[in-house]
């Protein structure tokens, strides 16, 4: 058919910006920005823990030892020591792992499944859409981030998961504006008129042509968000507004041993650390991948 | 040369980067005499904005390195200098302005302002005594109601008038020697074009400074030099005085220049604009011949292997090719 | 500019009646009986109803929603259930403790993150940028009531060199008089020849400043950078080397005050952030503010007060950001001479 072979002459001709070259040339400059390498191995030590965790752990996070309580690290074999409730340190953490990881995945996926679509409708229709969309973001914005997701949780009550879902739709705006922008961009590219030109209708080019070629700057922030959303649950478990015990939270952990600080130092230390190493090895491949993906590149 | 104001010898600048040496500027010889205009004439690229950033050694050093060379201003030899020493020299004695006036000046400054820091580092001026002065220059210059526009900021100003602020700051001081313009006039509009080059030509004999102008405008070089020389991916191809030069081009690429301007007087009779096929090559990698062996039309196979030494076609005329273009007048 | 102001300003009133909004409907849709938690457990049927309809509870929502808003905007955020005083007086008199700790966090952040982001722009890719960098990079990932927590097990319990929390010596009894405790102990200094109070404000402070204050420490070190980065790249630069101006000078005069200018809205925002983030370090620190007032209002499930708590901070944010870009307006000759 005639058509069919107008669209597959164009679609030779005019190139997406997609294509396999640029995700070579990126991931080949990723492995030499070292910074952004050892944010990468950070996060897969974490993901591997996290993955097996139940082989890493020594016991059960949950199982508490009454007579072994607050037992300092490297004595009686508990390598990071115990908790309060006699539970063991290292286990908890490398749970908590498990969980920071769902938290920031979970978290990020949904303001960038919010936030992305209304940053996708913004940009690809303009006008009062884009006005009204960028109106309400702007509202939200307005509102400082902790508060807004103290309220969420309020609304919702106090767990994990809604920590979670407050987490991410606090963050949404960030998605939207720039997904917003990206799309800007990708309009008027010659790709996209000419699949508009076949006759595409509005939704399949939202989704199907433009979507995948916008995504790439929301990468940057999708790292550098799993960072921020550990540290949000962290802060919200620390008000009580968030995980709940037993849970092995990391923030958790840090907020139920406040009082030991005198006492049994390593429970509200090691805890801490673990989130500072996860959340530094994101902020290190966010902050790598966003010199790799600015057009400026410096020398 | 007694009354030599600049010599530069065997001047070659590279810069070092992640994917190769890129070499600017390879064994440059030029001289510029008291009061001369100078026009340095090429396409992008060509390493003629590195040669005025080496003379007053603001080329960024890492990556840039000054391989060889020398640069000699009234007999003392730039590159050698102490940084302090050829520090006083800038702004004083050696001047440049440059091509975008908009990004060159400072937007939280106001234009007076920055006029007077010229004569407060250099004359160890007061303030409110600089800024008298800056006025003065404003004047100079010919900015209306100078009083008044010393205190504007400069995206308050038009490009024309940017580019006379620039200037004024480049006469701020008693004596200037050489004034380097590098693409003054590249981005204004042609009218203001011609202002502007009008206003340099009278404020040089004014003044009595040498003037280097770095352009690509052969129309440019018709109206202001006393002698041009071409340059060509870092090498320098030819150097005559200008009519001289518009008369009787050796080398071909001058000659394709030449012929790719409507208002050449050589080329009065031509009835089509002729441009020079093919680009400039990559600066990486580039190899010992010719650079511009791929686009001549004169080419031999010596082109190829090795860089032509300078010949001489008359007294003050000289050219570096190896199958140069007989002397008539007519462009290839 | 004229423009520009009055456009900021109207778009102040949407954002607070948004706000406002936003605060009304988490207590509207709250779980929990505000009734029954005022009256504990024993109160009867009777009573919680009659309770219930004196808050208004038993009107529709959006009668609900238009009292609010009248009672708001005529400065009455209601009363907490637990103290049963007014919202607004506790709120005046936690406001200075929390601006106090704020501004002083604000200000070491500031000045030391531009002195660092400077020196490392200057000295790119030595010793001193990689180790600001990487410095600036952790003290953003950690969380920062852990940062408080280890603070004092360092300084306070381990060295013993600063105290554990509050705001002044328990033993040091004083009428506050501004209620900000540095200013209040140096008119005592002055008045009573004793340096005891003024000392004593300062040591209570360091602590809290040095946690509150790492995280703007970070971004406002990482933004001075940046920004130094940028413009030491500019043409201007160039324009005044080549004008022979000492490059002390081009860094310090030129450079600097156009790389400020980002910085500028960076530390406004950061100032905002830390008012609304008070809740995490006032607590640690037994920090006498509106924070440590909206947590333990949470534990208390006071609602009124943590909804008048919230909404006093919110609009203080969105202030303070309105003065942020009303600020870079005017400093930045591009816009202010339009």
């Amino acid at each position: 058919m005639s058509d069919n072979m107008t669209k597959e002459i164009i679609e030779e001709e005019i190139t997406p910006p997609a294509e396999p070259g640029f995700w070579k040339e990126s991931w080949y400059q990723l492995t030499r920005n070292r910074a952004a390498m050892a944010g990468l191995i950070i996060i897969s030590v974490f993901t591997l823990m996290a993955i097996f965790a139940p082989l890493a752990a020594p016991e059960d996070p949950l199982e508490q030892t009454i007579p072994a309580r607050l037992t300092a690290p490297f004595t009686d074999g508990y390598i990071l020591g115990t908790d309060d409730l006699g539970r063991d340190l290292l286990s908890r953490i490398i749970y908590g792992g498990r969980i920071s990881l769902i938290i920031g995945v979970v978290s990020v996926s949904i303001s960038l499944a919010l936030g992305g679509v209304l940053g996708l409708v913004a940009g690809y229709f303009g006008g009062w859409v884009d006005r009204v969309i960028m109106r309400v973001i702007d509202i939200m914005l307005a509102f400082p981030y902790i508060l807004l997701t103290i309220v969420i949780v309020a609304i919702l009550g106090p767990s994990l998961m809604n920590a979670m879902v407050a987490i991410g739709i606090s963050q949404m705006p960030r998605y939207a504006r720039v997904l917003r922008a990206s799309v800007m961009g990708e309009r008027e590219q010659d790709y996209v008129l000419a699949e508009r030109s076949l006759g595409t209708n509005n939704f399949e080019l939202m989704f199907h042509t433009i979507l995948p070629n916008a995504l790439a700057p929301t990468m940057v922030q999708a790292t550098l968000g799993v960072g921020e959303a550990i540290l949000s649950s962290a802060g919200l478990s620390f008000l009580g507004l968030g995980a709940q015990p037993p849970t092995p939270e990391w923030g958790l952990m840090i907020a139920s041993s406040k009082q030991f600080i005198t006492s049994a130092w390593w429970v509200v230390t090691l805890p801490g650390i673990a989130i500072l190493l996860a959340v530094l090895g994101f902020n290190l491949l966010g902050d790598g991948l966003r010199d790799i993906l600015d057009p400026r590149l410096r020398d | 040369m007694t009354d030599e104001l600049l010599g530069i010898d065997n001047l070659s600048v590279s810069f070092h980067t992640r994917r190769g040496v890129v070499k600017a500027v390879r064994n440059l010889n030029l001289n510029i005499r008291e009061g001369e205009t100078l026009a340095l004439v090429g396409e992008s690229g060509c390493g003629k904005s590195v040669t005025a950033h080496a003379i007053t050694r603001l080329v960024p050093m890492p990556p840039g390195v000054i391989e060889s060379g020398i640069i000699r201003f009234r007999g003392t030899d730039l590159l050698s200098l102490p940084e302090k020493d050829m520090r006083s020299l800038r702004g004083s004695k050696i001047s440049m302005i440059f091509q975008e006036p908009m990004t060159s000046l400072n937007p939280v400054f106001t234009i007076g302002a920055q006029i007077a820091e010229v004569f407060i580092t250099h004359e160890k001026l007061g303030k409110k005594e600089a800024f008298t002065r800056a006025v003065e220059l404003l004047d100079l210059v010919k900015i209306p109601d100078p009083a008044k526009r010393a205190k504007s900021y400069p995206h308050q100003l038009s490009g024309g008038m940017r580019q006379r602020a620039m200037i004024a700051m480049a006469l701020a001081s008693p004596e200037p020697g050489l004034m380097i313009a590098d693409e003054p006039t590249t981005a204004l509009d042609v009218t203001i074009q011609a202002q502007i080059l009008q206003l340099l030509s009278e404020l040089k004999e004014r003044v009595g400074m040498a003037l280097l102008l770095i352009t690509h405008d052969m129309g440019v070089v018709a109206e202001t030099a006393d002698r041009v020389a071409v340059m060509y991916a870092g090498r320098k191809v030819e150097d005559a005085p200008v009519e001289e030069l518009f008369a009787n081009p050796r080398h071909p690429y001058t000659a394709g220049l030449l012929g790719c301007q409507c208002s050449a007087p050589s080329n009065q009779n031509a009835a089509r604009l002729t441009s020079i096929n093919g680009s400039v090559p990559d600066l990486l990698t580039l190899g010992e011949g010719c650079p511009f062996a791929n686009r001549c039309d004169n080419v031999k196979s010596e082109c190829m292997e090795s860089f032509p030494d300078s010949s001489m076609a008359g007294e003050e005329h000289e050219f570096s090719c190896h199958n140069p273009i007989s002397g008539s007048g007519a462009s290839s | 500019m004229l423009k520009f102001i009055l456009k900021r300003l109207a778009l102040l009133i949407p954002t607070l009646l948004g706000v406002i909004t936003l605060v009304f409907f988490m207590i509207a849709l709250a779980p929990g009986d505000p009734a029954r938690v005022m009256l504990g457990e024993r109160a009867n049927a009777e009573q919680l109803a009659q309770l219930r309809s004196e808050l208004g509870l038993d009107q529709p929502l959006s009668k609900q929603y238009m009292l609010y808003i009248g009672r708001v905007l005529r400065g009455d955020l209601g009363k907490s259930i637990v103290t049963q005083q007014k919202i607004t007086k506790e709120l005046s008199d936690r406001l200075p403790a929390t601006i106090e700790l704020a501004l002083t966090a604000t200000l070491f952040a500031s000045i030391l993150g531009i002195v660092l982001g400077v020196a490392a722009a200057r000295k790119r890719n030595s010793w001193v940028d990689y180790s600001t960098m990487t410095g600036a990079l952790v003290g953003v990932s950690m969380p920062v009531f852990w940062l408080a927590l280890v603070l004092i097990m360092i300084f306070s319990v381990g060295l013993d060199l600063l105290p554990t929390g509050g705001r002044m010596n328990v033993r040091l009894y004083f009428r506050p008089i501004t209620n900000f405790y540095l200013i209040d102990g140096i008119i005592m200094w002055f008045r009573e020849g004793k340096s005891d109070y003024f000392v004593s404000a300062l040591k209570h402070l360091i602590l809290p400043t040095v946690a509150l204050g790492t995280i703007p420490l970070a971004i406002i070190a990482r933004t001075t950078r940046s920004s130094m980065l940028e413009v030491l790249k500019q043409d201007y630069v160039k324009t005044a080397r080549a004008a022979g101006v000492p490059e002390r000078k081009v860094v310090f005069r030129y450079a600097l005050r156009n790389a400020l200018l980002p910085v500028i809205t960076v530390i406004g925002i950061q100032f905002g952030l830390l008012l609304s983030g008070a809740i995490l370090t006032e607590t640690i620190f037994a920090w006498p503010g509106i924070g440590k007032w909206i947590y333990h209002s949470i534990g208390a499930r006071d609602f009124p007060a943590v909804q008048g708590g919230i909404l006093f901070i919110s609009f203080f944010f969105v202030t303070i950001n309105l003065v942020v870009d009303l600020l870079y307006s005017v400093i930045n000759p591009r816009i202010r001479l339009k």
